[in-house]
């Protein structure tokens, strides 16, 4: 991880209006925020720990904790709560035999309600590993969990 | 071969939905598949039709394909382009006349519908700026740049009336006026792209469509007001979007667009863009600058506004993406032109992502004073199905939810805030019977709850009082009198919460009190819900009659609450029972047997 993080670094100034952009890039890289990455962005913008996390904290995007393989979100948007995206997070839940918003003791699915992904006239609709599938119903769903 | 002279051309719209169902590989096969036919095949962004997509085009007829497959190409290639027989199979049936209508023109969908925000959306390839500078695209930069003075753009923008369309509708020339008064030599502008509102992607689908016109809108409002830095604000979660404005901003920087002396005016401007980290507060703009500036996004208290005491504490303007994108089009057509478009106090269009339980979801833009009557059942052809229609939800968490005898009322900025909603970012959710209101009421208050950035104690506090109370409401639990807490709370939180997010947040709770009180009494006082949407309010029964005793309904309840014999009808223990709707999805839909009743006595009548 060192490694990426100096890469990292060296693609920005220092300065604290950046703090957002490298907890950005650190988690497309690592896939979340690991502790020591971000004392190590507290350093390298010279602002306290404090802050880093607070500001990570802060923003829904931040994650702390590593994913597991396959990241299923749900929308939680207007369009598909209407259309029945509530059962549609249940079922994959009872199937999948994971919580929403936590990762199965194996680390093969993490389970999550997002907030709108703009795909609202194929509601109700996920994202399995950022790959959208829409128009589902709670018989449907099974079509694309067997896929994964 | 007449006819493959004429400049055919393929457009596949690539816009979220249509990508999401499967565009990107009809693109794929039509690269394929077209090389003998001299057609040219174009990649555009959302055509607003999502409802049928993945879309394609064929001009210059202009038929519509709907609901395409990779499967359908070959035959769209044979038929189309090398016989010049149209694929009927494929083309848009009208639900009403049983009709197909090949032309996209014809189509009630977008014949309603005055495009001019949109214009370019689905016709250019987002990804290419000479398609943008071909469709008329940076002649009202360079109009300004070479025979405009500052003042004269700000009194052009001043006099269109143009309103924010970000939701708030504050008139935009008087904002770039402050900011072009204000004093300091550096200053900045910004395009608010956080479009977090659950159920509208406008803004998205012209940042994924037409990215250049809110670059042109963007040097406009720069170079007019005096700032030589632009931000784009936009939202994480929107990928293709961000994708498509890095490609138009290096492109506009290669062609001397954006940099140092713009055009040759002698002029900078240069515009960056900044990726949103997910959070819904930061749609307001004190908070929204913080989040650049690297902090938490919390809004902070007005005076000074931004356009005095911005970003870094320098003068700022702020806007939304339609008001940016708004602006070449006044420069080019000219003030009186936009100004006949609209109601009194609202001029121009407004662009609604219009969803839900309607035939046609997809993205429209309609003169402001249109009715929802006229959205809803002219463009968007009616409700799913046989259902009926119920409210209108307008404007997202801030806006409110309408009854049907308020679809005849014009709608722009005043009338709608008059109603108890507002225009919001623009999301238009349609519901029916079998929409919840209080159900609705509450799930915007979980959403605006989890958002609130928690600096205000109304906002912090309060919402998190009128979650419980709703929960309890939905779980049955609730009592009579709770409905005027709600109502007070409501008003509280309203009046003294620090920012938009806050003073808005009740907003769906007081429209659902206001035309839907009757679901709320019902609720507490019935433990009934009509719509047969909460849980703890409704009950499920096998109809003796139909029930074969095939027993899979027993065999799959996890709460063992069925009993009954082999090959007799079997029965639901009440007490048991978690609603959790198992038994209705393995019960074999040539049987049907279990039945939803709303209200919790609903079970007793068989028992």
């Amino acid at each position: 991880m060192e490694k990426d993080l100096g890469k990292i670094f060296s693609s920005f100034r220092g300065v604290r209006g950046e703090l957002i952009p490298v907890l950005q890039r650190i988690q497309e890289k690592v896939g979340y925020l690991p502790e020591d990455a971000m004392l190590q962005v507290a350093d390298f913008l010279n602002v306290p720990e404090s802050t880093v996390f607070g500001v990570a904290s802060f923003y829904a995007q931040f994650r702390f904790t590593p994913t597991g393989r396959n990241r299923i979100s749900v929308c939680e948007g207007t369009a598909c709560h209407v259309k029945g995206a509530t059962d549609i997070i249940k079922e994959i839940s009872r199937v999948k035999g994971v919580e929403a918003g936590e990762t199965s003791d194996c680390m093969e699915y993490t389970l999550e309600g997002v907030a709108c992904i703009g795909c609202c006239a194929l509601a109700p609709c996920i994202t399995v590993n950022d790959e959208v599938y829409g128009r589902l119903d709670k018989k449907s769903v099974h079509n694309v969990l067997k896929k994964i | 071969m007449e006819k493959n002279k004429k400049a055919e051309r393929i457009l596949v719209c690539c816009g979220t939905g249509c990508v999401s169902a499967g565009a990107d590989k009809i693109l794929e096969a039509f690269r394929k598949n077209i090389s003998k036919t001299g057609a040219e095949i174009k990649s555009t962004g959302c055509h607003g039709f999502c409802q049928q997509g993945p879309l394609v085009i064929m001009e210059p007829e202009g038929v519509l394909y709907a609901r395409v497959e990779e499967g359908d190409v070959p035959q769209i290639v044979t038929s189309h382009l090398e016989n010049g027989k149209k694929v009927d199979r494929l083309l848009y049936t009208d639900p009403v006349t049983k009709k197909s209508i090949p032309n996209y023109c014809d189509i009630p969908f977008y014949k309603k519908q005055n495009r001019i925000i949109l214009r370019n959306c689905g016709h250019i390839d987002p990804e290419n700026i000479v398609e943008y500078e071909e469709a008329g695209g940076y002649r009202a930069i360079r109009k300004v740049l070479k025979e405009m003075e500052p003042g004269d753009v700000i009194d052009n923008i001043k006099k269109s009336s143009l309103r924010g369309l970000g939701g708030g509708g504050f008139p935009a020339g008087l904002k770039w006026e402050f900011c072009y008064e204000a004093e300091g030599d550096e200053k900045y502008i910004i395009c608010n792209g956080d479009e977090g509102d659950p159920g509208s992607f406008q803004d998205r689908s012209v940042l994924e469509g037409d990215p250049h016109s809110l670059l042109e809108g963007m040097m406009i409002a720069g170079t007019s007001v005096g700032a030589l830095k632009g931000y784009i604000y936009v939202r994480a979660e929107y990928p293709l979007a961000v994708k498509r404005l890095n490609i138009a901003v290096s492109q506009a920087r290669k062609k001397g667009y954006l940099g140092r002396n713009i055009f040759d005016s002698r002029r900078d401007f240069d515009i960056e863009i900044f990726l949103g980290a997910g959070a819904f507060v930061c749609g307001e703009e004190t908070a929204l600058i913080r989040s650049i500036e690297g902090q938490r996004g919390t809004p902070r208290h007005r005076p000074p506004f931004p356009a005095k005491s911005g970003l870094w504490g320098k003068p700022t303007l702020i806007n939304n993406v339609k008001t940016y994108a708004s602006v070449p089009n006044i420069i080019n057509n000219g003030v009186e032109w936009f100004r006949s478009m609209g109601t009194e106090n609202s001029k121009g269009t407004a662009i609604f992502s219009l969803t839900g339980e309607v035939a046609n979801c997809g993205l429209i833009e309609v003169p402001m004073g249109i009715t929802l009557r006229e959205i809803i059942f002219g463009i968007g052809g009616g409700t799913t199905g046989d259902s009926s229609f119920k409210a209108a939800q307008i404007g997202g968490p801030s806006g409110g939810c309408l009854p049907e005898d308020m679809l005849d009322m014009p709608i722009d900025f005043d009338s709608l805030k008059e109603a108890g909603a507002m225009m919001g970012s623009g999301g238009l959710v349609v519901m029916n019977e079998n929409t919840c209101m209080v159900d609705i009421a509450r799930y915007f208050i979980d959403f605006t709850q989890k958002e609130s950035c928690g600096d205000c104690n109304p906002c912090r506090l309060g919402t998190r009082q009128m979650l419980d109370i709703l929960n309890d409401i939905v779980e049955g639990r609730a009592k009579p009198e709770d409905i005027d807490l709600l109502a007070a709370l409501a008003e509280g939180i309203k009046s003294a919460s620090l920012c938009g997010l806050g003073q808005t947040a009740p907003n769906p709770v007081l429209t659902t009190l206001r035309y839907f009180r009757h679901e709320y009494e019902e609720h507490i006082n019935e433990k009934l819900c009509r719509a047969k949407k909460c849980k703890a309010l409704i009950t499920y029964r096998i109809a003796m009659e139909k029930c074969t005793g095939c027993r899979l309904c027993f065999k799959n309840c996890p709460e063992n609450a069925i009993e009954g014999e082999v090959k007799q009808p079997h029965v639901i223990n009440q007490s048991i029972c978690t609603r959790c709707g198992i038994c209705i999805e393995k019960c074999p839909p040539k049987f049907d047997a279990i039945e939803t009743y709303a209200g919790v006595d609903g079970g007793e009548i068989i028992a």
